[in-house]
């Protein structure tokens, strides 16, 4: 894979919690067009990695470069509006509110001027969504949540879009129509970081992964690649390595 | 454009029909200028005179209604005509709508019997009456305010009552220092409080939940402790005397300071001390009506609804790249700006204040009333503050009892009611061009 200018890079990145070493010399590369997923078991450090990408907790060292300028340590919402958006990891929608409005909420950092418009754009993404658009959020099924959120990072036009395990308790019926409408985003312009436990799913989407292992980045290929892999296989799919 | 409902095609101008809109449209333009301007132009005092110069707000109506004129027959033009479309597309733009929520006509109806009340009530009410009513005002307004910060944005304030104090201290020592008068002095203080609200925002930044409280608790215990023993700027627990309000430079006293005109003498009716508490009660009801409105609106537009988002999730409004500093520093800001013009009203109704107003005790009822009202329901805090102002006034034979009847309230209430009086509502949204 010969990238000559990626989309999204991180180089050697440390990160930690107090005393504790989350990421460990982490560095991957996005390109722009691309799904990459990261794979890993609970505590790997993959919600880590997507926070201090976004700012939260700010990297302890390394850096980032995202569109060729350094990223590292900038503020979150500046981040935001350069064109990263984020459905973080558990839905985090805002319960109380309508669909609707939580749409908006994403517009945030991009302002109004094309808050109609994409509105539309993620109701045809979503039509689901456009049904129970004045519900209160709270009300709607776990994939309908998920959709939200997915929709709502949408909302900001972002470039590039970092999903936190958007099939958590979803039914294996949801979790397959979550991923068609992640292929069927990448076909309209955005490059996606995915970041997965369930790695079957993730890497027959996906067309590069990494394994992230305690921290550090422990293997990395193209999708085929790491599913045909006897360690990807023994330690995340079940398999008999 | 599938959504937008076009003009029917006008192939030829009709001039007859577009002469007359114009014209209808000028004679009220001159109806409205003459109304506007008449008083303000026509009508000039001299001394204790008023004379009358009518014959100037006619010549500017006259102009206008001339401008009005022209200004319609040109909007059929096709200049005018693309003019007009340049404004209207985006309002044609399929898309949604925020829209309050649909009122029966029932419900306006009850508005206008309320605000009827509220506006005769003072003329009705003996002087005791009339302080508790200012009181309940007063106390709305800190509702509200303290809303905006718990209620919308979900941060708990113990410590509310210290913009409260710098309020009614910045009316107090600004007219004793700075020589302000009321009027002045409430933009000033509220200004002041503003800053206050920045100060303590900062800090807290961080903190949720227990954590807020107690700093918040603090706060408002500094702010107390510094205006009780700073003597020589405060005049500590002696106290300062704060300026009564004037309309229009006219006083509210029965003789008025060297070149001042007191209001009876004015309007040559016979001296009342009540005016002053009308005049106070009636100013307060405006500014509660326009807080009503101002927080009504914010709740629809982004800041708002940022406030909203906070209280419910915070990483998720940090995931979406919210400035959750700016928009919890807003918070504060505007709840603080509110407690301070609820304090130059209590200062200049009081007309003289010291510390033991501003105790702890002052911030637990403003939560009460918050939290009592439902949080973040307007409708719900008013009432509250109303009834927890009147119902003790009203119980004076159990004065005794007050505090624990109080507690005993707060427990049923969070048994039977936990989301208080009136559930905050929802608004609702109308969407155009969006489904079948």
């Amino acid at each position: 894979m010969s990238h000559s200018k990626p989309l999204l890079q991180i180089h050697e990145l440390d990160a930690r919690y107090g005393p504790v070493q989350a990421l460990c010399q982490v560095s991957l590369s996005i390109d722009s067009g691309e799904i990459v997923t990261l794979i890993g078991a609970n505590g790997a450090g993959k919600s880590t990695l997507l926070m201090s990408l976004f700012g939260d907790p700010l990297p302890a060292g390394g850096w980032i470069r995202y569109q060729g300028r350094d990223i590292t340590g900038l503020p979150t919402h500046e981040i935001a509006k350069m064109g990263i958006a984020q459905a973080p990891e558990g839905r985090r929608i805002f319960a109380a509110m309508s669909v609707e409005e939580n749409l908006l909420m994403g517009a945030i950092p991009v302002g109004a001027d094309h808050v109609d418009a994409d509105l539309i754009k993620v109701f045809e993404l979503f039509p689901r969504l456009k049904e129970r658009r004045n519900q209160r959020a709270g009300t709607l099924s776990g994939g309908e949540q998920q959709m939200l959120a997915i929709g709502r990072a949408l909302m900001s036009r972002p470039r590039l879009l970092l999903l936190d395990e958007p099939s958590l308790g979803l039914a294996p019926l949801m979790v397959q129509r979550i991923f068609a409408t992640i292929r069927e985003i990448r076909e309209s312009g955005a490059t996606i970081f995915l970041v997965e436990q369930n790695a079957h799913h993730a890497l027959k989407l996906a067309q590069r992964g990494y394994v992230l292992v305690n921290g550090e980045i422990r293997l990395s290929g193209t999708g085929e690649e790491l599913l045909a892999d006897p360690e990807v296989r023994r330690a995340y799919l079940g398999g008999q390595g | 454009m599938p959504f937008t409902t076009a003009l029917p095609a006008t192939t030829g101008v009709r001039w007859t029909l577009v002469f007359r809109q114009a014209v209808l449209e000028a004679t009220a333009a001159f109806a409205l200028a003459l109304l506007l301007l008449g008083p303000i132009v026509g009508l000039v005092l001299d001394g204790y005179e008023v004379k009358n110069e009518l014959q100037r707000p006619l010549l500017i109506a006259a102009i206008i209604a001339i401008g009005r004129f022209l200004v319609a027959l040109a909007m059929h033009t096709p200049a005018g005509q693309a003019m007009l479309e340049r404004f209207n597309a985006r309002r044609r733009q399929p898309g949604v709508l925020v829209v309050s929520i649909p009122e029966s006509n029932r419900q306006r109806w009850w508005l206008l019997v309320i605000i009827a009340l509220a506006l005769s009530l003072p003329f009705l009410a003996s002087k005791y009456w009339l302080t508790v009513l200012i009181q309940a005002m007063i106390y709305v307004l800190l509702g509200l305010g303290l809303n905006i910060v718990v209620g919308l944005a979900g941060l708990l304030d113990l410590g509310y009552v210290a913009f409260y104090a710098v309020g009614a201290y910045g009316l107090a020592l600004g007219a004793q220092y700075l020589d302000l008068g009321f009027w002045s002095a409430l933009p000033l203080a509220a200004m002041l409080a503003a800053l206050f609200g920045c100060i303590l925002g900062f800090p807290v930044l961080r903190m949720h939940g227990d954590y807020l409280a107690i700093v918040t608790l603090g706060f408002g215990e500094i702010i107390r402790l510094v205006l009780n023993n700073w003597l020589e700027f405060t005049g500590g627990p002696n106290g300062v005397a704060a300026p009564a309000p004037q309309l229009f430079g006219l006083e509210f006293t029965r003789t008025a300071k060297e070149g001042g005109v007191p209001f009876h003498e004015y309007f040559q009716i016979a001296y009342d001390p009540t005016h002053r508490f009308i005049f106070i009660y009636l100013a307060l009801f405006l500014i509660v009506c326009l807080m009503v409105v101002v927080v009504t609106r914010l709740r629809n537009m982004p800041v708002g609804r940022a406030w909203e988002a906070l209280r419910e999730d915070e990483i998720a409004c940090r995931a979406l790249g919210i400035n959750h500093v700016l928009v919890k520093l807003s918070a504060f800001m505007m709840g603080a700006t509110v407690g301070g013009i609820a304090g130059v009203f209590f200062a200049t109704y009081q007309g003289f204040i010291n510390p033991t107003s501003f105790n702890f005790f002052e911030s637990a009822l403003i939560v009460a009333i918050v939290v009592l009202g439902g949080l973040g329901s307007t409708t719900g805090v008013i009432v509250a503050a109303v009834v927890l102002t009147i119902l003790p006034e009203l119980l004076r034979a159990f004065a005794d009892y007050r505090v624990f009847t109080f507690g005993v309230l707060m427990v049923l209430m969070m048994i039977w009611r936990p989301r208080g009086l009136i559930r905050p509502r929802r608004r609702a949204f109308e969407v155009k061009g969006l489904c079948p």
